[in-house]
């Protein structure tokens, strides 16, 4: 018998409850109101695949998402594999050396983490869970315990009311290095990535984009540069253009756009400066 | 304010952190780990992720220098960090003739990502078995019009000198191509 209802009812983390302590076996489709959707399938009461609508869903695409493969990777891969099983694409990917078995494990793991975590924070939507369906065959499955991602889904709910309230819309907010002298700051990769983007013209939503990051994820990040004292906020310099000019002549764009001559004034003051170090 | 971006790029233990921190004017900001791997144990720690230093010109201007990290296995950063950027130096650790292929296909990858100028140094040219700067040319099969320069990190003349002549090529290159 399939179990269906809206998840203002019955949220995700009662759902999980639900399929972990009846050791159930089956697929769980959740859609939200955005038609964003994801699939989660289990066995005996644990985690074994989860996809959504928003990627494609295929071994090579999953490994990118998490960082395991570049974007030229996957792009190759895909026109020599498309259509083929997520075992046979596995095989080729280590047979390449792109990635080892133990890669592609922690790999889909990853992934599918980050999509679970990220249904913990859908307050609206509908379910269905229908018992028995398992993943296609060719498709890798790794089992994880539901106690552990139940725990940690939990403590990000309590953590994204924190950060919501903490960074208000992410697209009309850009960062800003600080002056802080910054010894002894330890940072990860997924910092790294962030600043690698902070330029007054990218809104925290763009960098996000640019990192395929989700909101949990670059709510969670900037608010620790934040507290650490090495960004600060500031308004999108494009948004305060928007908002402080007058309609748009064509000399106006004109000028929006660095001639060449601004260009090199750029690049001799660069010049003037690095000679008086 | 406006903000732009040099990459120094290059093999693992060519001295891309030093570079930065000779010009930087803040503490560059560096993730280092201990060096795990047998192979690679040549220095202590490495860039994990990359270095970062700034030199601010104006109010109204500032220079980010990006280090990659040294380690292939990093080299997911490599398109992230160069968006965007004026240009890019090439550093090789000049008495390590072993990384000059990985040298070349670094920038072979970076040509890749975007047409800026850029200039190969050649790092450490104070110790005794360095390559000279037109050895390191030809052992990476560079043009005549790329600019190979002889530097030592740790000496901030010759990385001025370096940034210098990056930014003549980008003069040069914006010129050309208003002609």
């Amino acid at each position: 018998m399939a179990l269906k209802g809206r998840l203002q009812d019955f949220s995700t983390t009662q759902l999980l409850n639900l399929v972990n302590m009846a050791r159930k076996t089956g697929k769980l489709s959740l859609n939200d109101q955005t038609d964003q959707g994801a699939m989660l399938h289990f066995k005996d009461g644990r985690l074994i695949h989860a996809t959504n609508n928003a990627d494609e869903g295929h071994l090579a695409a999953m490994l990118y998402k998490v960082g395991k493969l570049t974007e030229d990777q996957v792009n190759v891969i895909k026109k020599q594999y498309n259509g083929s099983s997520d075992r046979v694409m596995g095989k080729y990917l280590m047979d390449a050396r792109l990635v080892s078995r133990a890669d592609i494990v922690q790999g889909v793991k990853d992934y599918m983490l980050n999509i679970v975590y990220d249904l913990f924070t859908w307050n609206d939507g509908t379910f269905l869970f229908e018992q028995d369906i398992l993943p296609a065959k060719d498709r890798i499955t790794v089992p994880l315990n539901l106690d552990n991602v139940i725990l940690e889904g939990s403590r990000r709910i309590q953590e994204a009311v924190v950060l919501q309230d903490e960074l208000p819309d992410l697209s009309t907010i850009a960062l800003k290095i600080t002056d802080k002298p910054l010894r002894d700051v330890k940072l990860t990769q997924d910092d790294w990535r962030v600043i690698s983007h902070i330029h007054p013209r990218n809104s925290v939503k763009q960098i996000a984009q640019n990192n395929n990051m989700d909101e949990f994820q670059i709510r969670k990040i900037v608010y620790g540069m934040l507290q650490a004292g090495i960004v600060e906020l500031i308004r999108p310099e494009g948004l305060q253009q928007k908002r402080a000019k007058p309609p748009v002549s064509r000399r106006g764009k004109k000028m929006a756009a660095q001639s060449p001559a601004e260009k090199r004034s750029v690049v001799t003051k660069l010049i003037d400066r690095i000679k008086r170090i | 304010m406006q903000t732009v971006k040099m990459v120094i790029t290059g093999p693992f233990s060519a001295g891309k952190t030093e570079f930065i921190q000779s010009v930087s004017e803040i503490d560059v900001v560096a993730t280092e780990r201990k060096i795990s791997s047998d192979a690679e144990r040549v220095k202590e720690d490495t860039t994990v992720a990359m270095d970062f230093g700034r030199i601010t010109v104006d109010d109204d201007l500032v220079l980010y220098l990006f280090g990659t990290p040294g380690q292939r296995r990093f080299d997911f950063m490599w398109e992230i960090l160069s968006e965007g950027m004026l240009g890019f130096v090439v550093l090789v650790d000049s008495v390590r003739p072993e990384t000059f292929r990985e040298a070349r296909h670094i920038l072979e990858v970076f040509s890749s990502y975007a047409s800026t100028p850029y200039v190969i140094a050649a790092n450490k040219q104070d110790l005794p078995d360095a390559w000279s700067p037109e050895d390191v040319r030809i052992a990476l099969k560079i043009d005549r019009d790329v600019k190979v320069l002889g530097c030592v990190a740790r000496d901030k003349e010759t990385v001025k000198n370096v940034l210098l002549e990056l930014l003549y090529s980008i003069l040069e290159n914006m010129q050309a191509e208003e002609e």
